[in-house]
């Protein structure tokens, strides 16, 4: 894939020392390459977790298989892809700004453990039937608390995580009732109850990424430091 | 056999030895016992538990990984009542009779609940009635074109679904028609529009290839092209499900007959009628009217079994992609986990642990959840990722890093019991965590949601009883192997090192011939080429396969197979594979075929009672050509064709595989055919009736009636060879009938090709990959090999540049016990306790010591014998002359002498040097013996043949002390001057004592006795300057340094001499000596210092136990003992500086040099290096398995030799270990390291030279020949560069010339 490669080719980078040493330890480029590989994995996720969401046809190969890939608006999945990039950038420079770095669990595993749960979140709401949109909703409010608690724990995380989930919510409420496109049943308010929960999630999971990522530049730039 | 080992079963003879007998105590045991806040008793109480669990883990590693299996498999068992995954629709078979749909009531008692599949409950989606119908022209015309060949037969469709549909029955409940019975369907999908005009719609399911034409027989007649139309909707390329062809022919293409190219003339195709509920009369009633109407005669199909068939759920693409990303993250998740698996000798054996052990906690959780009564309702394969990414391999990893990261040098058992405790406090506290967080989850209500927690905590808890069990065992034996190959850095050299001397598999004649014949003139071979060639000389095939090494080209290649093998299957379809292979399976097996060719349907069945009443059936025709040639057929195309046919008569048209057409189908066809309604197969099932057969027979002129106008036109244009096809065209039904035969020799003959390729290949690989011969004897391995079997190098090196020729000392009549040397002089005592003094340079014998008397008498004869000069030519004709490659020099008559038993003397010498009694035979006067001696060597050089075994007796009583005896005072000691001894003559009892130690300073021998007895000898002269008995204890080693010299004794003192060289009239210097007092000392003339040795300083306790090793250099002492400890003294002033603890077992190899560095190897083949002016441990590495027996360092590497035979180069700053070379049984010791960059190793015979830097094997020069078995034990190297090693009885001297210009 596309993302996988470009972080291999991350990764490669501090090893082998050459051209890539200045590209990397340029901080606009690194903070260039960090958005594209923040955007490309977000416009992945929204295609992937929107399928997800496609109801099961009864019909087992409709003809028009791959269209429903698309089925959504065209612009979700890059609007998707460019929140994605700003959380994944906004999450280290908070970091930075509040001068505590993120040091819990900071490894690729943990990272991908993350995002499966993330992607698990999405196909418990999409698939598991639910009595109701309350258990539905507290449900998915305590697995995103609970993988909050599991791969970041910090205080920055969480409220960056409310406020992205209270922010997207209320954009999507705008755009509803705007009418660009509404939910098939809406629930409380106007609002798929579960949607907040979901936002947290992904924002957690999209800053985890971030740091990660951001985790290149600042392992670089130590080591150029320790040379000079 | 090792030297030290030699050296202290010998002195066990003397003085009684005890080894040391208490178990070995771990210095760091401290450490053993985890420390813990006391505050925190669970904390406490639960790491003693890990620490012992990770003690008993590591104590009975086989055991507990059986019991893991054993477990392991007891709780997957239940899941082999599980039904397996995959699409492939299930069958279940009933009988037609008493049939009745089964209760949609699962819980209604069941006649036989174990044969009955859980899916049957409930009516069926649908009963599927087939009506397989088979038509033929007959007899074929010769006018008839092929087009005729279905067209008239598919006319016949339309009549006949006229007749089924309007087939009622009636009976006392009423009349029945099919539209009371059949599915009736409502509307074909939105997106099918363009399938309307061919499938029904608003009615009866009923399909038929007439539905291609709207069942509108006009329609049909006026198609100009046939099949053209039937093609129309025929996808392209990769496709298994059902194309509109088999859904409204219900029979598969190639079966179908629908072709212009039809050879058999054979038409079917069914009317496929699905029914809503069964109704058996109607069914039989219509059976019978289809029956009457269109007889089958000789039709025996059985009509007794109704095959239900369940589908099963499918997931659809837009499932898959989703799936597809959460196992690539899965992927992702475990790629970077296990990447963290560092510091391990195999770290995929590690992942693959790790991964086994969630996987089987998963497969463990499934089966003891089923056990329990729980029925898995989720999908497996989309909750399995979740699964595991739930329970995680963070733990596997923690216990790994936790382990990896105890300290080096404790034990295995110890370190993975300290790593196990140190992470247990956390491994507990995230197990709660995840099961609360789990029970949690429990507790939302949800089903679904429940049933995966349920799994999660049983998959936690066998999770982490596999790790316990399963992985903690695992990663102790990796870690157990890690410390016996101790971070092995593979160098190329080494794996041609490694593996150990094949000598025992090869006859040495063939080699010693091989040998001659190889090297005529010169006996040595001597092979040093330069290093520039030597280092990057791989052969080109193993640089191949390197390279294929290095960039992983075969994973590569696989993983990119795999990626386009993937690709395909998801592009078929999801389960692509398995219909692909069944269809392929289908398509070739034997029975396919049969099926395929019905071959008798050409035939004209003489059915003279076929009342067809819809088209009158002509009476059978006169035999036409082609049924002559038909008739011929029956006898054994019958017997192939139709061997399990119940009823095996040659006019069955009708074989078994009829009577399941649908078999033959894609088993997506039903699924397809009602998801056109939006119907739904999956999870539930059909039943299929039993199949309706009909059969019409068409007269050619039927035939020739349905035919379209263009038909003729266009078959004129399109073959007009027909004509002469036509009169061939009798020949091709035995062309296929016999096509079988040729296929199956055909996949045989591809089989056998295939076979031999891939032997060839293999054998190819095989011989890239391991070029040895080992069978024969290659000329080019042969020469390299030669005798000695060392562990050669595979690289092809060019050949010889310079030679090494060894010089052979021979003189001492038992094997040597002690070496020591210098540049210029050579000082060697045999266990005969004969000391000899040899010029390093010419190989002369100077001196001889331990026999004054007779060695002086003897002197005029036998010194001027053993003395020789190497000249070369001499050494060319000895070697031409005998092809004996010994270079001794003798006498013209002695050779022979020696030549034929060599080994005489050594042995009768043994027997006379060590019996006691040999005082009382010499009492009688060592004259005589002088004299008869002196006989018998006239004797013997005139009678050389008959000389030898008397020769080898003669010079028996020479280390026997009553000769010695007799000269002391009134002989002269020293052997090559003829003025009167000087010296001190030796003191009696003296010479009972053996030798134990040596060394060599200028002119001056020191030698330690067994007897506690320290001796200075005149080198040159071979007289005794002064002698030390102070001590009692034997001096077990000794140094001599400046003009000092250190004793150590076997008591454990240590006692430091000074060596006074005073003015010789000063005597009383020599009064200083006070055991001499006895004997009245006698001014030594012959040098011009006397020399006296004084006791300055006694250690009296300086180890607990015998000091083993003492070595000395820049100002230290160091000694190493028994008592695992190591001490440096100095030496100035005998003040013990350090004691260093570190070892746990005795002290068996030290070495110090000038730099300060000290390294120390003990008996539990650890070695340490410390720094000689701190005492402090600079580093510490197991080097080997058994005693370490000799050490030496250069500025860069560590190179010790062990009991294991090993030779182990470290290096030293790091600690790792480089390479290791694999020493020939007994010749570990010898090792020795010329001008820091080349090693020199003793084998069996021969002695060899590696690059140290590479490990390379430089070159390996033998000793003699004759010697074969000996080996070398004891390795010197001069300060002139020379090597000197003990060759049995005799003494080696190998120059290596390159090495003496380098330095100088």
């Amino acid at each position: 894939m596309v993302e996988d490669s470009k972080l291999k080719s991350l990764s490669r980078m501090p090893k082998t020392r050459g051209p890539y040493i200045s590209v990397i330890t340029n901080h606009k480029i690194n903070l260039t390459i960090r958005g594209v590989v923040l955007f490309s994995i977000g416009v992945f996720l929204a295609l992937v977790l929107n399928l997800l969401q496609v109801q099961r046809n009864v019909t087992l190969f409709p003809p028009d298989v791959i269209a429903s890939i698309f089925s959504s608006a065209w612009w979700v999945p890059p609007c998707i892809g460019t929140a994605s990039a700003v959380i994944g950038l906004m999450y280290p420079c908070i970091d930075r700004h509040l001068g505590e770095p993120h040091k819990f669990k900071r490894e690729w595993s943990s990272v991908m453990r993350c995002v499966a749960v993330f992607v698990g979140i999405n196909h418990a709401s999409a698939k598991v039937d639910f009595a109701n949109n309350m258990q539905l909703s507290l449900t998915l409010a305590a697995l995103s608390i609970g993988l909050w608690w599991t791969f970041d724990r910090s205080r920055s995380g969480f409220g960056l995580g409310l406020f992205i989930a209270f922010f997207a919510t209320l954009v999507t409420q705008l755009l509803v009732y705007k009418g660009v496109f509404q939910y098939t049943s809406p629930d409380f308010l106007y609002v798929r109850s579960w949607l907040p929960c979901i936002f947290f999630a992904g924002g957690i999971t999209m800053g985890n990424i971030g740091r990660q990522l951001a985790m290149y530049e600042c392992k670089v730039v130590q080591e150029k430091a320790h040379q000079d | 056999m090792l030297l030290s080992q030699l050296i202290y079963y010998e002195r066990s003879l003397d003085t009684p030895w005890i080894p040391p007998l208490e178990p070995p105590a771990y210095p760091n045991g401290c450490q053993v016992t985890p420390r813990m806040t006391l505050s925190d008793r669970l904390h406490q109480k639960i790491s003693g538990a890990f620490y012992q669990h990770g003690l008993l883990c590591t104590s009975y590693p086989v055991p507990i990984i059986f019991f893991t299996a054993v477990c392991i498999l007891a709780c997957c068992y239940p899941l082999l009542k599980l039904p397996l995954p995959g699409t492939v629709p299930e069958e279940y078979t009933t009988a037609v009779r008493d049939y009745s749909p089964p209760p949609s009531d699962p819980q209604a008692p069941q006649r036989d609940p174990s044969d009955r599949p859980d899916w049957y409950v409930g009516p069926p989606v649908a009963y599927i009635q087939q009506v397989l119908v088979k038509a033929v022209v007959s007899p074929w015309d010769q006018s008839l074109i092929p087009v005729d060949i279905f067209r008239s037969p598919l006319a016949q469709v339309f009549q006949l679904v006229e007749e089924i549909r309007n087939h009622v029955h009636r009976d006392s409940t009423g009349s029945h028609s099919l539209e009371e019975l059949c599915l009736q369907v409502t509307d074909l999908l939105s997106g099918l529009k363009k399938m309307q005009s061919q499938l029904p719609e608003h009615g009866c399911l009923l399909v038929s290839p007439g539905n291609f034409w709207q069942n509108e027989r006009e329609r049909f007649d006026s198609d100009a092209d046939i099949i053209r139309t039937v093609h129309q909707h025929e996808s392209k390329g990769l496709h298994t499900s059902a194309t509109v062809k088999d859904l409204l022919f219900g029979v598969p293409g190639k079966y179908s007959g629908l072709s212009l190219y039809n050879r058999k003339r054979v038409v079917s195709y069914t009317i496929t009628i699905a029914l809503q509920s069964y109704h058996a009369r109607f069914l039989s009633s219509l059976h019978s009217r289809l029956k009457q109407l269109h007889p089958s005669v000789n039709c025996s199909l059985r009509r007794d079994q109704m095959v239900h068939v369940h589908f099963k759920e499918e997931i659809g693409i837009a499932e898959l992609i989703p799936l597809v990303t959460t196992y690539i993250i899965l992927f992702a998740y475990i790629y970077f986990s296990t990447r963290k698996i560092d510091m391990v000798k195999s770290k995929w054996g590690l992942a693959l642990a790790a991964v086994v052990t969630v996987l089987s906690s998963l497969l463990m959780s499934v089966g003891l959840c089923t056990l329990f009564g729980l029925t898995p309702t989720l999908n497996g394969g989309e909750i399995f990722p979740y699964l595991v990414v739930v329970i995680g391999l963070e733990n596997v990893l923690v216990l790994t890093k936790s382990v990896v990261s105890t300290p080096v040098d404790l034990e295995v058992k110890l370190r993975i019991a300290q790593g196990l405790s140190n992470e247990s406090w956390s491994i507990m506290k995230n197990m709660a965590t995840e099961l609360c967080i789990v029970l949690i989850g429990y507790f939302t209500l949800v089903p679904a949601i429940q049933e995966f927690c349920l799994f999660a905590v049983v998959g936690l808890v066998s999770d982490f009883f596999l790790q316990m069990l399963f992985f903690t065992t695992v990663l102790s034996i990796d870690i157990r192997r890690m410390e016996l190959t101790d971070l092995n850095r593979c160098f190329p050299a080494e794996a041609c090192l490694a593996p150990p001397k094949p000598s025992p598999l090869r006859p040495r004649e063939a080699h010693q011939q091989q040998y001659k014949r190889l090297r005529p003139v010169t006996p040595y071979t001597i092979t040093l080429q330069p290093s520039s060639f030597r280092n990057l000389t791989l052969p080109k095939r193993l640089r191949v396969i390197y390279f294929l090494a290095r960039t992983r080209l075969a994973q590569r290649i696989i993983m990119a197979g795999t990626v386009i093998w993937i690709g395909i299957l998801v592009y078929t379809d999801p389960a692509g594979l398995r219909t692909y292979l069944s269809a392929q399976v289908s398509e070739q097996s034997p029975l396919g075929k049969s099926g395929g060719l019905p071959p008798l349907s050409v035939f004209p069945v003489g059915d003279p009672e076929s009342t067809l009443t819809v088209l009158p059936h002509p009476e059978p025709t006169p035999l036409l050509e082609n049924q002559s040639q038909d008739q011929q057929r029956p006898p054994w195309a019958s017997q192939r064709d139709q061997p399990p046919g119940p009823d095996n008569t040659p006019e069955i048209s009708w074989i078994p595989p009829d009577e399941e057409t649908w078999r033959r189908l894609s088993f997506r066809h039903w699924p397809s055919l009602f998801s056109y309604y939006n119907i739904t197969l999956a999870k539930r099932y059909i039943s299929i009736l039993p199949v309706i057969p009909v059969s019409f027979y068409l007269s050619a002129q039927d035939a020739v009636e349905a035919r379209h106008p263009q038909d003729t036109q266009r078959f004129h244009s399109h073959f007009p060879a027909f004509d002469m096809q036509a009169e061939q065209a009798p020949e091709p039904p035995g062309k296929t009938l016999s096509q079988p035969d040729f296929t199956l020799y055909k996949a045989a003959a591809l089989g056998l090709v295939a076979g031999v390729i891939l032997v060839l290949l293999l054998f190819c690989l095989y011989r890239v990959l391991c070029p040895r011969n080992y069978g024969q004897n290659g000329v080019s391995h042969g020469r390299r090999r030669g005798r000695g079997e060392l562990p050669c190098d595979d690289y092809g090196y060019s050949p010889p540049i310079s030679e090494i020729s060894p010089l052979l000392l021979s003189g001492h009549h038992m094997d040597i016990e002690c070496l020591a040397g210098d540049g210029m002089l050579l000082v060697s005592c045999c266990l005969a306790r004969q000391i000899r003094v040899w010029d390093t340079q010419t190989g002369d014998c100077l001196t001889v010591i331990p026999d004054p008397g007779l060695r002086q008498s003897s002197s005029g004869v036998w010194e001027r014998q053993e003395r020789w000069e190497p000249e070369p030519e001499e050494e060319g004709l000895e070697a031409g002359v005998g092809g004996y490659p010994l270079r001794r020099r003798l006498l013209p008559s002695r050779p022979a002498l020696f030549g034929d038993q060599p080994d005489l003397t050594p042995l009768i010498d043994t027997n006379f040097s060590e019996q006691p009694t040999c005082l009382g035979h010499a009492n009688e006067g060592a004259r005589g013996g002088f004299h008869f001696r002196g006989l018998l060597e006239r004797a013997y050089e005139e009678h050389g043949a008959t000389a030898p075994n008397i020769q080898g007796y003669s010079p028996s009583p020479a280390p026997c002390s009553p000769c010695r005896r007799h000269s002391q005072g009134d002989e002269p000691l020293c052997g090559p001057n003829p003025r009167p001894a000087s010296c001190l003559p030796a003191v009696p009892g003296d010479w009972d004592s053996s030798v134990w130690a040596l060394e060599l300073q200028g002119s001056l021998i020191a030698a330690g006795r067994s007897s506690g007895k320290l001796e200075l000898w005149d080198a040159l002269e071979g007289c005794l300057h002064c002698s030390n008995e102070e001590g009692k204890s034997g001096i077990t080693a000794l140094v001599f340094l400046n003009n000092r010299i250190v004793a150590a004794r076997l008591s454990g003192s240590l006692d430091f001499f000074t060596v006074d060289i005073n003015k010789p009239m000063n005597l009383l210097q020599y009064q200083g000596t006070p055991n001499r007092g006895s004997m009245p000392p006698s001014p030594c003339y012959s040098s011009d210092d006397v020399i006296c040795c004084q006791l300055t300083h006694s250690v009296q306790c300086a180890h607990q136990k015998p000091i083993t090793v003492l070595r000395a250099a820049a100002g230290r002492v160091v000694t190493g003992s028994q008592d695992h400890t190591v001490r440096v003294y100095r030496l100035e002033d005998s003040c013990c500086l350090f004691t260093l603890q570190g070892h746990s077992g005795g002290i068996t190899a030290v070495y110090i040099d000038q730099t300060m560095v000290l390294a120390s190897g003990g008996q539990d083949g650890v070695i340490c290096l410390w720094d000689a002016l701190t005492g402090s441990r600079v580093s510490h590495m197991y080097g080997h398995q058994g005693d370490v027996t000799s050490l030496i360092c250069t500025t860069s590497c560590v190179i010790s030799s062990g009991l294991d035979d090993l030779i182990c180069v470290l290096d030293r700053s790091t600690g790792i270990k480089l390479y290791s070379i694999q020493q020939e049984v007994g010749c570990g010791a010898s090792l020795g390291v010329i001008s820091e960059s080349i090693l020199v190793t003793g084998g069996q015979g021969c002695v060899s030279f590696w690059d140290l830097s590479y490990g390379d094997l430089l070159q390996t020069v033998y000793l003699g020949k004759s010697n074969e078995g000996q080996g070398v034990r004891q390795l010197r190297v001069l300060d002139n560069a020379a090597i000197v090693c003990d060759f049995g009885s005799e003494l080696s001297l190998v120059y290596v010339p390159s090495v003496l210009e380098k330095l100088d």
